[in-house]
């Protein structure tokens, strides 16, 4: 049954889907709230406005979100429930009953915190979106939906790009594909292939809620796009004094024009605007004004040479540069596992050259919120860990710009690391395991509880055992005793 | 329903059992066969009933030029091939050469189509290699999406509603939605003997519910059908090429 869009009414059943009102259209398509019996969560139906002699972006873009969305999982994407066929074309979705970004538009500037809270949402949700190899391509106010529980889901696929599905939008679209203030310079350049061009859009985003301004404007004519290859932005402390150097350091760091200077994955934004006081300032966070006439002249000339070449990748550009976390014991018992401990980070740290290095210790309270601030001796024991696992990090061969040090305090070590590596999208825990099979009989497994909780690769390191022989007593107990470690 | 679809197994028996085995693991309902049983390997009667009795259960199977080759030598065919294709003459049952003899060159399934070579002069075998060559081939047909191999190189070739074409390699194990907005000219890679430099058989399977095609790879033991390539006497080329996928 083919749709006819402009009589479309309450009560109307499509494919079953009954039509329950309509919400505010988008410019491409109509949406209406659907029931279906059978299906109880609330959904909305996108009805593509398919006229003859339509803008191709239109009717391929409704193909490719189709495409991709029935592919996309998580709390990030809105689940896919049904599509139409050729004939009465259509997407039905859950509907996400949440707060749309663009609804903080009127209230800017917004506050410094809340910005970087909505940054690390956002960019939660474009990490697992990279993880499924999908790259947004037109990250924008109007695409970001915040959930009651505060998780962000990004809404309308028809830009984006799926790395290992043929890219519809790309070979359809003779010319940089995106929405003017928030295109990166390489889409600009014909390179759908970058996921740090979302990075770039949501620096953008990050900009215009802090300052209410727009930092490459909002150029009509697509050439004018090119604009931001050399004419960098105020820095944001030019619009709002209260805007702190480290978000002012963090969003100018995503506006980037070269991809490699920008945070290599959303992960790494999100982790850096987690953790504020960590963040290794560079002359981003004093910047005062922009560039002078002179340089972004000769940076004009220089990218004349720059044309708009359609770039495919046979390999998905999508490179990992994974946070690690080690978990140090600081404990006297633990010195026998300390050098290697070391290696085994440092085994890691050779193979990814761009990864991050999370340095985790856990200050084991009795009960939450009871603990003396004070040891007896006066000392802060918070601080006194902070300083010993620094020292303990202070030989390892990584730049000082990507270790940061975390001192968790909880009942349970074993459940603050594993939240720990949730909250901030750790890729791979290095643990010791504790020796004593004594005191693992009577304290339980640390490691063994993060391997079987944790979301991500856990190795677990062991001190070598000597003058052990395998057949003597304590040499193997696998089924005896749990020997994940200790 | 689940379809496999193999092409260009060239009397490959141990790529072609590897695949059967992947495509049964792969809970496959149905088989299609894109042409080019014979030829190049040293099993052309063993891959002849093989395909024969899944035909006889339901499969289809459509001609390739290899097959043609053994009752209407081919003066195009290079030297090797026909040397090869004189050698399999000798090897194959009365039976075995009329069941290769009547097999059709295109079967239409409903809004696909299978064919060997392309759809374009389906029976004088061009290769569908580049844009040029697959718009030929979505031109000559009205259906949605057509099947073939013949390249030995895999290939999803697509052309948009608004008729522009495009190629894409498609990646092993990923599904590739085909869209119903869109016209589709997949190009299975070869059972027996591929050719885009990954030595591993290339088979596809096609989820016509979910509309979904999945190209997979799978590692067969190429020493053995190397071994009897050289055992039977023929060009010592077609052992080594196996090995290199080339």
């Amino acid at each position: 049954m083919a749709i006819d869009v402009r009589r479309l009414e309450a009560g109307q059943v499509i494919d079953g889907f009954h039509l329950v009102e309509p919400l505010d259209p988008g410019g491409m398509a109509n949406f209406w709230r659907v029931t279906k019996p059978g299906l109880d969560l609330p959904m909305v139906m996108k009805i593509p406005l398919l006229r003859p002699g339509e803008d191709p972006i239109t009717i391929i873009g409704f193909e490719a979100e189709q495409m991709i969305m029935a592919r996309l999982t998580g709390p990030h994407v809105p689940r896919f429930v049904a599509a139409g066929d050729f004939e009465s074309p259509y997407v039905v979705m859950e509907f996400i009953d949440g707060r749309p970004l663009r609804s903080l538009l009127p209230h800017m500037p917004c506050a410094a915190e809340e910005v970087a809270e909505i940054g690390i949402q956002v960019a939660f949700a474009l990490d697992d979106l990279h993880r499924q190899n999908v790259l947004h391509l037109d990250v924008k106010p109007s695409n970001i939906i915040l959930r009651p529980n505060g998780i962000a889901a990004l809404i309308d696929y028809g830009l984006s790009h799926h790395t290992l599905l043929p890219d519809l939008i790309g070979e359809e679209i003779d010319g940089p594909v995106g929405t003017a203030p928030y295109v990166a310079p390489e889409q600009v350049l014909g390179d759908r292939f970058e996921p740090r061009s979302d990075i770039f859009a949501l620096g953008v985003v990050m900009y215009f809620l802090v300052t209410g301004e727009r930092p490459f404007g909002d150029p009509q004519r697509a050439p004018e796009w090119r604009h931001r290859l050399w004419r960098d932005p105020h820095p944001p402390r030019h619009w709002n004094k209260a805007v702190p150097p480290w978000l002012q350091e963090a969003i100018l760091r995503c506006l980037e024009v070269d991809p490699d200077a920008r945070y290599a994955t959303a992960a790494q934004l999100a982790f850096d605007l987690k953790n504020p006081d960590q963040m290794v300032l560079t002359e981003r966070a004093r910047r005062l004004r922009r560039d002078g006439a002179m340089t972004v002249l000769l940076r004009r000339l220089a990218s004349r040479r720059l044309k708009y070449v359609r770039r495919v990748r046979h390999q998905p550009a999508l490179t990992r540069a994974p946070i690690i976390a080690v978990a140090v014991d600081l404990s006297p018992q633990a010195e026998a596992l300390d050098g290697p401990l070391r290696q085994a980070v440092m085994r890691v740290l050779a193979t990814e050259p761009a990864a991050r290095l999370a340095c985790v210790n856990v200050l084991k309270t009795a009960r939450i919120g009871l603990d003396p601030m004070e040891d007896a001796q006066g000392r802060n024991p918070h601080l006194q860990r902070l300083v010993e696992l620094r020292h303990w990090a202070h030989t390892l061969p990584i730049d000082p710009d990507r270790v940061t040090f975390h001192v968790l305090e909880d009942t349970d070590p074993a459940r603050a690391l594993v939240e720990f590596g949730l909250n901030s999208r750790i890729d791979h825990i290095v643990m010791g395991a504790r020796g004593s099979s004594t005191m693992r009989r009577f304290l339980g497994s640390v490691s063994a509880q993060v391997v079987a909780q944790a979301r991500c690769t856990v190795t677990v390191v062991r001190a070598p055992q000597t003058g052990l022989a395998i057949g003597e007593p304590g040499a193997l107990q696998l089924g005896t005793d749990s020997d994940l470690g200790g | 329903m689940r379809i496999a679809l193999m092409t260009d197994v060239h009397g490959n028996r141990e790529a072609l059992s590897a695949c059967l085995e992947h495509a049964e693991r792969h809970r496959v309902d149905r088989y299609v066969f894109l042409g080019d049983y014979v030829g190049y390997g040293a099993d052309p009667g063993w891959v002849a009933d093989a395909v024969m009795a899944r035909v006889d259960a339901g499969a289809v199977a459509v001609l390739g030029n290899h097959d043609a080759g053994v009752t209407n030598p081919d003066e195009r065919m290079n030297d090797v091939a026909a040397e090869a294709i004189a050698w399999t003459r000798t090897q194959l049952s009365p039976a075995q050469v009329d069941f290769l003899s009547t097999l059709p060159l295109v079967v239409e399934d409903g809004s696909r189509l299978y064919v060997h070579a392309s759809a374009y002069a389906s029976a004088a075998w061009p290769y569908v290699t580049d844009l040029y060559s697959a718009s030929k081939s979505l031109m000559a047909t009205t259906a949605q999406v057509t099947f073939c191999g013949h390249t030995h190189v895999p290939n999803l070739f697509h052309m948009s509603m608004t008729g522009k074409f495009a190629g894409f390699e498609p990646v092993d194990r990923v599904e590739m939605p085909l869209t119903r907005q869109r016209r589709w000219l997949a190009v299975i890679g070869a059972v027996g003997q591929p050719r885009d430099r990954n030595p591993a058989a290339c088979y596809a399977v096609l989820d016509d519910e979910r509309d979904v095609l999945t190209y997979f790879r799978v590692p067969y033991d190429i020493e053995a059908a190397a071994r009897k390539i050289r055992a039977a006497g023929l060009p010592p080329i077609l052992a080594q090429r196996l090995f290199q996928g080339f």
